[in-house]
């Protein structure tokens, strides 16, 4: 993975320093609170229902076992023995005091982490592929790519004030797993004929209040000119983007506004002047930071290998998980491991220090010490021999981080909602533990088969419901927690946004009306089709009969 | 009492008027070095030409630097209004007068603006800045050595830090 030379160093730890300054001025009063708000959401400090929230950025997801150690120490001395994987692949910490954060950060930037732009109205933390550099089906790594573009979106002096948040994501697979036409841009990494690298650009994608599909607005966009086509990207929005009202300010609204055609034009024109700007990207540049990326010495090994077939057979545990948290990697004897943060009564993404700890263990015994953040708020071991499958099993059931539920029911994405977060309209996690429970018998779970469940505690749409095959929004009504149920939801390559059954229900009534769409698909399913598969074939209406039907006295107007 | 504003890294005074901010332009100008708003401009520039004393333009931010592409090279001074802290608008106006439009005059930010702005708006070519007025121009000066390093060409120093770097040297 990237490491820091003395330039990248020296960044991180002047902004420590220039962080530390802006808190104590704050302090000291020099900075009004309107003022302050803006500097130390760029730095992922919020204020919370409880005390100040930390998201850490790990960029793309990707984290050293050195790394996690030094989470799991931040979680043990600053925190309550925890600590959160968001959707965005980043950490975070719901309980650090103000005035330890300076000292946090300078712990984190030792071991070459930081909290840059993990907020705020800027260029946030750039996301990718969980399975990128091993994924049998990759076609470019987009981890170097990723990288460039981390670092010329660190404090870019023309777009740290933008409208509103930016995100970026790649995807250089042939599937994707990374959620990409939800995203305010998607680069996804092509070939061309003659085998040159590049991009198709998707702009205007996003969830929250408009969920919208991004718009392709460049078929192949040459890799060297990656930064100078973003630039104009940023530069379009930044200048024409909304910024009279938060609920009209996202890209997709200028998008959606212009048409994508005349926003790719307005894009194309300004790009035209940057024909020899010195942004342009170089092969030494290139090879430098891919250089960091390079496959690990793995070993020649026989697959598949005699002693995980044989543990598979003798042991239908072991088995289980081998099929939903075991994953094909493009080098023979290993696969990569996915270490589900989704125990039934645990919220979806926590992380005890002490399985913190483990995970790092594991990574350095397993893995060549490098682990994943998965935007589905697991943990990915990524380069684990077959032969050791079964240890990695063991001692990950030790900890409660083998449920073997990837891909299923149980395997909830969802916020922290109403317990944590001052922006939620209800609360999220209860609801997830309560669907778990009821769930919890793992043959009708595995019969059920692959379904995304998603919840989000607002309309900010942290939870991605609206890509979730079953997604639940949380919704305020005079004051009370409801919630509102979609089906249909599905993210990847045939995204489609979730369509909303009718009224929304209360907290109680979640288990039953997910047990009534489960049922009402069983009842209806062709061999082998998914829960989603369903939906699309029969629409809404099956489902939402038999829901309302046997709900009806509950259901909130 | 004059304005303080931050020039080249040092605190000065200041004679500036911005006319049309609050309250139209009257229609006989004011003696001392002013700024005028677009409109003004382009309605009285014959006028405006001729007057002895300092006169230059500012732009609200969202009014597009190519309308005065033509102009650049006749002007000594252009002012950019930041209505608003979080307003970014300005830092495309100012990158687009230097880099696209080659305006080599003076180039000034004002309205809400404190320390955490300075360095980025001397990166999008401002030379000039007048911060809002609860915030002491002296004590931001500070931003100018906050960060010694920084990854992406400006117009402050074109060459991104790619095309820089030596390896293991700082």
């Amino acid at each position: 993975m990237y490491r820091y030379d003395a330039y990248d160093q020296k960044i991180v730890d002047e902004r420590v320093a220039q962080f530390r300054d802006q808190t104590r001025r704050f302090l000291a009063g020099e900075l009004s609170e309107d003022e302050f708000r803006p500097l130390r959401l760029r730095n992922g400090l919020y204020i919370q229902r409880h005390a100040p929230m930390l998201r850490v950025a790990v960029p793309y997801g990707l984290l050293a076992s050195r790394q996690l150690r030094m989470l799991a120490r931040v979680s043990r001395q600053y925190d309550r023995g925890y600590g959160h994987f968001s959707t965005r692949q980043n950490m975070q910490f719901n309980w650090p005091k103000l005035e330890d954060v300076p000292d946090i950060l300078a712990d984190l930037a030792t071991v070459q982490m930081h909290a840059i732009q993990t907020s705020g109205n800027c260029v946030r933390n750039i996301t990718t592929d969980h399975f990128a550099g091993v994924a049998p089906d990759e076609i470019v790594d987009p981890r170097p790519f990723a990288e460039i573009l981390r670092q010329w979106s660190t404090f870019h002096p023309e777009f740290n004030w933008l409208p509103r948040k930016f995100k970026i994501a790649f995807n250089g697979a042939r599937e994707d797993r990374t959620a990409l036409l939800f995203h305010d841009i998607g680069l996804e990494l092509v070939r061309d004929a003659a085998g040159e690298v590049g991009f198709r650009v998707y702009v205007g994608g996003g969830m929250g209040r408009t969920p919208i599909v991004g718009s392709l607005i460049r078929e192949f966009l040459p890799w060297r000119h990656m930064m100078t086509y973003v630039e104009s990207i940023l530069r379009v929005y930044n200048r024409y983007g909304r910024r009279d009202n938060i609920w009209k300010a996202r890209i997709k609204i200028l998008v959606k506004s212009l048409g994508p055609e005349q926003f790719a034009r307005e894009v194309e024109e300004d790009w035209a002047f940057a024909a020899d700007s010195p942004a342009i990207l170089t092969d030494a540049e290139l090879d430098r930071v891919a250089a960091h990326f390079t496959a690990p010495a793995y070993e020649a090994l026989a697959a598949p290998d005699d002693e995980y077939v044989r543990a598979r057979s003798s042991n239908p545990a072991f088995a289980r998980w081998a099929e939903r948290n075991v994953h094909a990697h493009r080098v023979p004897g290993y696969a990569a491991v996915t270490l589900s943060l989704k125990k039934t009564g645990v919220p979806p993404g926590d992380v005890t220090t002490e399985q913190m700890e483990l995970i790092a263990d594991l990574a350095d015994r397993y893995s060549f010490g490098e682990l994943r953040v998965s935007h589905e708020q697991n943990v990915i071991l990524a380069d684990v021999r077959e032969r050791d499958l079964l240890a990695v099993w063991q001692a990950a059931k030790s900890q409660g981080l083998a449920t073997p539920n990837i891909g299923l029911l149980t395997n909830i994405i969802s916020c922290p909602g109403g317990d944590f977060c001052s922006l939620a309209n209800a609360k999220s996690i209860p609801i997830a533990e309560a669907i778990q429970r009821r769930f919890d018998d793992l043959d009708y779970l595995h019969d059920i088969g692959e379904l995304d469940l998603n919840i989000s505690g607002c309309m900010n749409s942290c939870g991605h419901h609206h890509v979730g095959h079953i997604g639940i929004l949380g919704v305020d009504k005079q004051g009370s927690e409801w919630y509102q149920v979609s089906i249909g939801g599905r993210q990847g390559r045939e995204a489609a946004l979730g369509q909303v059954i009718g009224p929304s229900f209360a907290a109680a009534d979640m288990p039953d009306v997910v047990s009534t769409l489960i049922e009402t698909y069983l009842d209806h399913r062709h061999d082998d089709e998914l829960f989603v598969d369903t939906v699309q074939r029969l629409g809404i209406v099956p489902f939402k009969t038999r829901v309302y039907g046997g709900l009806k006295e509950h259901a909130h107007a | 009492m004059p304005d303080r504003v931050i020039r080249d890294k040092r605190v000065e005074n200041d004679l500036f008027q911005v006319l049309g901010l609050e309250g139209d332009v009257p229609a006989e100008l004011p003696h001392g070095p002013i700024l005028v708003p677009l409109a003004t401009w382009k309605a009285r520039r014959a006028e405006l030409a001729a007057r002895r004393e300092p006169a230059g333009v500012w732009l609200r931010p969202d009014e597009d630097p190519a309308e005065l592409a033509q102009d650049v090279a006749s002007l000594h001074v252009i002012g950019v209004h930041f209505p608003k802290w979080g307003d970014g608008r300005g830092f495309s106006t100012g990158t687009l007068l230097r880099g696209r439009y080659d305006y080599r005059g003076e180039l000034r930010a004002f309205g809400d603006l404190g320390r955490d702005h300075l360095l980025h708006l001397t990166r999008c070519g401002f030379d000039v800045v007048k911060l809002g007025a609860r915030h002491d121009p002296e004590k931001a000066l500070a931003a100018f050595d906050e960060f010694s390093v920084l990854y992406q060409g400006a117009i402050d120093e074109p060459l991104p830090l790619f095309r820089r770097r030596v390896a293991n040297v700082l």
